[in-house]
């Protein structure tokens, strides 16, 4: 059980770990430590909150550097969003390794992290996804104490509604399988439901509510603070996080990877790992590389605020459709992509109108509430509906990428798999299953059962 | 996004079911080689900007459509039947 350290690890505060540093004296180059340590020290707790509340805030200082790139590094991660920021940020935390730069071609967590509808949950059905998903829950409940960043956490519970005894005993089947992975879920009848959410359609003709699944640590987390408290955490381990820096290139010599071309020059590194989300098969295929990805549209919606009205996050099961209420009071809401290949963040009518018909059949009231904004994001849609953390046919390149549309709640989990997978040049056990080969091997992960369909998962 | 059908004139897309990349499916391998095979049923080019692919106009006239639409904009280009392309490949071949 080698990943349980670093959950319980976070208690190191970064102001000790800054201490640390300096009575390590020769760990880094002067120049470079005096660097670092002038944003390092800057450590969140009520009592800098006072503080500065006191002092009309001047002392807050900048939450990252804006360094200039190096020549070289001894790993690069492409791709500055959740994911990438997750991966720098165990790199260094976990493996030692501090001479890294993210590069991001806009500025950091402007992609899925910052669009997405922010649901964390662990509830999966097959094996390679359970432990997997289960351990980055287990990250996301010791985050904020981890990186000293406040992400709003909050385990309100996540209800998967079922309207038949068939879909009964699908729920019940998944149920016993993360109960089996050692991961709590309690079966809710109607009335278990209707003490949660008395509000709902119990009795709608086509699809009443007969029960539902509940995981009561799944819920929700401010996403874009994920980013945030991640490249914060990063900044202070050393990590170089280079904002607009756009990656045109990744030379490839003798089947090795040596460097990325960027708008910022040439940058070399042996290690290379791809975190690019929607955009991964135009990265990949600047080293040669085709995917078994396709690029597809999700929208998500946003109603005007209102008092606390729904305080879990619910599933339909009956159609997709997934709503929960953000603190500023908004009903935060989404379901199917969009199911044409795409790269404009924006969708269609047809898909607007089948995610509102599904919030009416389950929640009738929703038709009282006015929509504030709707939005969309490119999701990296697998062939198996699963994501792939793995090593690449070239040396030194790593993909992490097909995260479909479920990628914000496997944010910890992906950068700390991928950490490994990057340091070690080897997966670890959590995301061995991920491997990109498996599509040519035959060990697909398919939750969904839906085949080589990406607009399908 | 409304696409062009040759037979029913110009429909929002919601009347379509969408396959995917038509120059990937419409290639189909034999299924003693394996390589291929695995490059057809799983590998795509995924990209942004022109790309061509098989629509199936479901609330129509039920005929499949090869569309070339680019994924940027959702800008459709030209719309043709899958029939006549697969019979200008043959013819081509």
């Amino acid at each position: 059980m080698e990943f349980v350290d670093s959950i319980v690890l976070s208690s190191c505060s970064v102001a000790a770990y800054a201490r640390l540093k300096r009575s390590e004296g020769s760990a880094t180059p002067d120049g470079e430590f005096s660097l670092i340590s002038g944003l390092a020290l800057m450590h969140y707790s009520l009592w800098s909150v006072l503080r500065e509340g006191l002092s009309g805030g001047r002392g807050w200082t900048p939450a990252w550097r804006d360094p200039e790139p190096k020549a070289e590094y001894d790993a690069i991660i492409v791709g500055g969003g959740g994911h990438g920021l997750a991966s720098a940020y165990y790199l260094a935390k976990n493996h030692g390794l501090t001479n890294i730069a993210v590069v991001e071609k806009g500025y950091i967590g402007s992609g899925n992290v910052g669009r997405n509808t922010t649901i964390i949950r662990s509830n999966y059905l097959l094996p390679g996804n359970i432990p997997f998903y289960e351990h980055s829950l287990k990250l996301w409940e010791g985050l904020e104490q981890d990186v000293n960043y406040n992400s709003m956490v909050s385990q309100r519970g996540v209800i998967n509604l079922f309207h038949s005894d068939s879909d009964r005993d699908r729920y019940v089947r998944r149920g016993n399988a993360m109960m089996f992975e050692g991961v709590k879920a309690e079966y809710l009848d109607r009335e278990g439901v209707r003490s949660f959410a008395p509000f709902l359609d119990f009795d709608n003709a086509r699809f009443p509510i007969h029960g539902g699944l509940l995981q009561r640590r799944g819920g929700t987390v401010r996403h874009d603070a994920v980013a945030w408290g991640y490249a914060r955490g990063a900044d202070q381990r050393g990590v170089d996080i280079l904002q607009n820096t756009e990656v045109t290139g990744i030379k490839v010599e003798h089947g090795k990877a040596v460097g990325v071309e960027t708008s910022r020059g040439f940058i070399r590194s042996k290690k290379i790992g791809l975190a690019c989300a929607g955009n991964s098969s135009r990265v990949a295929a600047m080293a040669g590389l085709r995917l078994p990805i396709e690029s597809h549209v999700l929208q998500a919606f946003v109603s005007e605020g209102v008092k606390p009205l729904i305080n879990q996050v619910i599933l339909y099961g009956a159609g997709h459709f997934y709503i929960s209420q953000s603190d500023k009071g908004g009903l935060v809401f989404g379901g199917d992509i969009d199911g044409y290949n795409t790269y404009a963040q924006r969708g269609n009518l047809y898909t607007i109108e089948d995610v509102f018909e599904a919030g009416m059949a389950m929640w009738p009231g929703l038709g009282r509430l006015r929509m504030l904004r709707q939005w969309g994001g490119i999701m990296d849609m697998s062939m198996d509906g699963s994501p792939i953390i793995s090593l690449t046919p070239i040396d030194g390149l790593y993909v992490n990428c097909g995260w479909c549309y479920g990628g914000f709640k496997a944010t910890p989990a992906s950068g700390w798999c991928f950490a490994h997978t990057i340091a070690r040049n080897e997966p670890h056990q959590l995301n061995a299953a991920y491997r990109l080969d498996r599509f040519a091997t035959g060990h697909l992960i398919d939750e969904r059962g839906t085949g080589a369909q990406p607009n399908q998962h | 996004m409304r696409i062009g059908c040759p037979y029913c004139g110009e429909r929002w897309n919601d009347e379509f079911i969408v396959l995917g990349d038509a120059d990937a499916l419409m290639k189909r391998p034999g299924e003693a080689q394996f390589a291929l095979f695995y490059d057809y049923v799983y590998l795509r080019d995924n990209p942004a900007g022109r790309h061509r692919e098989l629509w199936y106009h479901q609330g129509g006239c039920r005929q499949w459509l090869v569309v070339t639409r680019d994924t940027l904009n959702h800008t459709v280009h030209s719309v043709e039947t899958a029939r006549c392309v697969a019979q200008d490949r043959e013819a081509a071949s």
